[in-house]
């Protein structure tokens, strides 16, 4: 699987690896849903370097597609929000 | 669906708004190649507006430094002449500065962070481009209508991705230039109206009465140095002038 995080690149991660980033992911989306920025951030913050810790950086003159993609480091609660929302899932 | 899950829907719609299904798909190609370009020149122009709010910033923080070292002479002024009442106004004031320019380094930091990031991206954006502009040469050269679709599709993808991404950090920093600039337009005001920088032009008492201190106190310290120069007993000045031409 590879992984882009927004504004820090692609990583390739194996089935385990991504098993574990899943998980982080699933902790990032309840902090989201309770509105607690601070969660957000540290669960966020948990995905990012495990997705960089866990996978393999691709090559900058890839041209591969990403199966997945994650906000970058320093992202907060309302940044991604307005992020998901200003085009609500619908392409501009 | 997780946050991961939701930002892909979102890049990829991104990304495949990017492409444009031309009617021969070689010319898909040239298409994306083009945004692409586009797509360099924004973050460069990015770059460069960031480097420019955060140089405006840096004049303002100067001034407001120099209205620090300014008060702080007040202060020091009006404690010397026992006025203890002007010397708290002026530190009183000279905190007020100190808290904007804590502010605009701070913004200023993070108007770094950006351009930093903005830098960067253009990096990975310039070795995604060249190396799209490869690949497309290869498959224009090798053409085969059966196979292009594919190849095609698997060059833009990639690449496609990359320009969303690099799109959504430069709105992120032009979202931030925009905030610090209405910000950095307000001190501006500030500045002009002589709020911070002048307590000089009389805009209530303590203004007045620290000028006025600064006044005499300048007058004093001219008076003192005068008096040096001309040593202890100096005679007036008409006796001086003989003096001098006689000797």
């Amino acid at each position: 699987m590879i992984v882009r995080i927004l504004g820090e690149g692609q990583y390739r991660l194996d089935d385990e690896a991504f098993a574990t980033a899943d998980e982080i992911d699933d902790r990032v989306q309840a902090a989201a849903e309770a509105g607690d920025d601070a969660a957000f951030q540290a669960a966020l913050t948990e995905l990012v370097d495990a997705i960089q810790r866990l996978g393999a950086p691709l090559p900058v003159d890839d041209l591969e597609g990403s199966d997945a993609i994650v906000p970058g480091h320093g992202t907060t609660l309302d940044e991604a929000r307005e992020l998901l929302s200003s085009e609500g899932l619908i392409p501009n | 669906m997780g946050l991961m899950g939701r930002f892909t829907t979102i890049v990829k719609a991104k990304a495949s708004k990017a492409l444009d299904k031309a009617e021969d798909p070689r010319e898909t190609l040239d298409y994306s190649y083009e945004k692409q370009l586009e797509m360099l020149q924004k973050v460069r122009r990015g770059v460069a507006d960031v480097a420019t709010s955060k140089k405006r910033l840096e004049l303002q923080a100067a001034k407001l430094e120099q209205s620090v070292e300014k008060l702080d002479g007040q202060a020091r002024m009006a404690l010397q002449q026992n006025r203890e009442d002007l010397a708290r106004g002026a530190l009183e004031r000279k905190k007020g500065v100190q808290l904007q320019l804590q502010s605009i380094d701070q913004q200023r930091e993070q108007l770094q962070t950006e351009q930093e990031k903005l830098i960067v991206a253009e990096q990975r954006m310039t070795a995604k481009v060249e190396a799209f502009r490869t690949r497309k040469e290869t498959i224009k050269a090798q053409y085969t209508a059966a196979e292009a679709q594919t190849k095609i599709g698997e060059a833009v993808t990639g690449v496609s991705e990359e320009m969303a991404d690099v799109g959504m950090a430069i709105e992120r920093a032009e979202n931030k230039t925009e905030t610090m600039r209405a910000r950095a337009g307000a001190i501006d005001e500030l500045i002009e109206s002589g709020a911070l920088t002048d307590l000089t032009d009389g805009r209530d008492s303590i203004d007045r009465e620290l000028e006025a201190l600064t006044a005499s106190s300048g007058v004093d310290a001219e008076l003192a140095k005068m008096k040096a120069e001309l040593g202890p007993g100096a005679p007036p000045a008409d006796q001086l002038e003989s003096g001098e031409s006689k000797g």
